[in-house]
């Protein structure tokens, strides 16, 4: 699949053009997405404007930068003005956005080409994209599986090559887990880098905006458009020798599938043998995290959905309709000692990082999982498939660390497995470096 | 309000709003208050020593 730099060298050197790769995006969308459901919206003829506007601003010699002439998608949770923002919900019926989202204003401003608006799990609670009123979207590799979510349907456009890059949310690991799935890069910065306004919400003190993309330089050409200033410099890759990375095992290591433990080992192996070091760290309050994290969701949840859940709750799908309705019922007192475990947990985070250039766990317990299981052999237990592919990335939600998916390697029937990179908090330019070597070092 | 109480008015209030499978949900969402209640976080922190790290492999 092609990258941003590879696209943004070629079409500078006029070797191939912003319209005859957007052209090329739509062609894979009208091919592959009666299959893959990744798409909501195709805006086929306002790309095509964009493409031809952005071919002839680079000829003129006015060049936006990296994202100049690039085709992405949005997550349909994001403002667009002039179309519905569905957030995958018959909720929503009727919606027309008024104005574009700043993120969406960021993307415009650097010249990208928005061929289409993404499937997603409904309202983004969701970990699987099977719950959304457009039906599931599904993995690239086999249509019976589960491309990950909430943002799936941007994982399986940009792996499908339906676009070179794409933006979604990520409240639990909703970038990150569909990305490990799909075998792409997911970028969750540092909590309040990227501004939210003119995204539907699940809970404002977990969500996240953020990229996936072909590569970890891709991910920051398109982290520096959306703060709506370009790259400083390119992003080098240092060498892997010096570099720290620990290893949390105990929590983050206990529950994995045969499969993904040898690729995460693997990886580690192959840091090592680049003359990386690798420690292991504890995080001591690390059992008490999905506890906190399901009173934080709820908590910020049930007041935006009270008075839908009332007026049209059969507008919802059934299942997240339910957990929707569950969250109404968390006390205050609750939600606050949630908040109290979370002030630990960042303080746990900062000292595990301590020493180090960025934590290494793997990013999603399992590979992807069929559409429709509710649970999943890992090892000798029956997990539910929901918080299972949540556990390993909800933590830095809760903490405001910048997360990094980065692929490591495949299950023997083909399907991506990924590593999760973490960084000090306010430096996720910092930690692009870190996954820069990374992703050169596992090559 | 105790993790009781608090489940007995929940359960009892999804079954009057017609959603009986409200109540195993509810019966999981207690255990997970439960955890959340047990916790002791304010000496959580303290009782935390900065690891060292592991010497290189």
């Amino acid at each position: 699949m092609m990258s941003i730099d590879e696209f943004a060298r070629g079409l500078r050197a006029r070797t191939l053009s912003a319209r005859e790769i957007t052209d090329q995006c739509l062609r894979r969308i009208r091919d592959e997405d009666s299959r893959l459901n990744a798409f909501i919206l195709v805006m086929a003829d306002s790309a095509r404007q964009q493409a031809d506007q952005a071919d002839r601003e680079i000829a003129a010699g006015q060049d936006r930068g990296p994202l100049h002439g690039v085709p992405i998608s949005i997550k349909d949770l994001f403002d667009i003005a002039g179309t519905a923002t569905t957030a995958a919900s018959r909720v929503r019926e009727g919606h027309v956005a008024t104005s574009d989202a700043p993120l969406i204003t960021q993307l415009r401003q650097a010249g990208a080409v928005i061929v289409g608006k993404t499937n997603l799990h409904e309202f983004a609670f969701g970990t699987t994209n099977e719950d959304s009123a457009f039906g599931p979207a599904r993995h690239p590799l086999d249509p019976t599986r589960s491309p990950g979510g909430s943002s799936g349907g941007s994982a399986v456009s940009l792996s499908a090559g339906m676009a070179l890059a794409t933006v979604g949310t990520d409240t639990g690991g909703s970038i990150r887990i569909p990305a490990a799935i799909c075998g792409t890069v997911g970028l969750k910065p540092t909590s309040g880098e990227l501004p939210t306004e003119g995204v539907v919400p699940l809970s404002k003190t977990l969500d996240h905006a953020g990229p996936l993309t072909n590569s970890v330089t891709d991910a920051w050409h398109m982290l520096h458009a959306l703060r709506g200033r370009p790259s400083p410099r390119p992003l080098a890759a240092a060498p892997l020798n010096g570099q720290r990375f620990a290893v949390p095992r105990r929590y983050f290591c206990d529950l994995l599938d045969d499969e993904v433990r040898g690729s995460f080992e693997g990886a580690l192996d192959r840091l090592r043998a680049g003359g990386a070091t690798i420690g292991e760290v504890d995080i001591p309050t690390a059992d008490y995290i999905a506890t906190i994290y399901v009173h934080l969701v709820f908590g910020d949840a049930a007041p935006y959905h009270a008075e839908a859940l009332e007026t049209m709750p059969d507008r919802y799908t059934p299942a997240v309709r339910m957990r929707l309705e569950m969250a109404r019922y968390i006390l205050a007192e609750d939600y606050v000692r949630a908040l109290e475990g979370r002030a630990v947990l960042c303080r746990e985070v900062d000292r595990a990082l301590s020493g180090y250039d960025a934590l290494a766990l793997p990013t999603v317990p399992i590979p992807a999982p069929p559409i429709g299981a509710a649970s999943v052999q890992v090892g000798a237990s029956s997990e539910p498939v929901r918080t299972v592919m949540l556990r390993l990335t909800q933590l830095f939600n809760i903490t405001g660390h910048p997360a990094i998916s980065l692929p490591c390697g495949t299950t023997r029937a083909g399907f991506p497995i990924g590593l999760q990179l973490v960084g000090t908090r306010m430096q996720t330019d910092a930690l692009l470096h870190v996954a820069r070597s990374v992703e050169d070092g596992l090559r | 309000m105790t993790i009781d109480a608090w489940l007995k008015a929940a359960i009892e209030d999804a079954e009057r709003r017609g959603l009986p499978l409200l109540k195993p949900m509810l019966e999981g969402l207690a255990q997970s208050t439960r955890m959340l209640r047990g916790a002791d976080f304010a000496h959580a922190a303290e009782a935390t020593a900065v690891p060292k790290p592991a010497r290189p492999k």
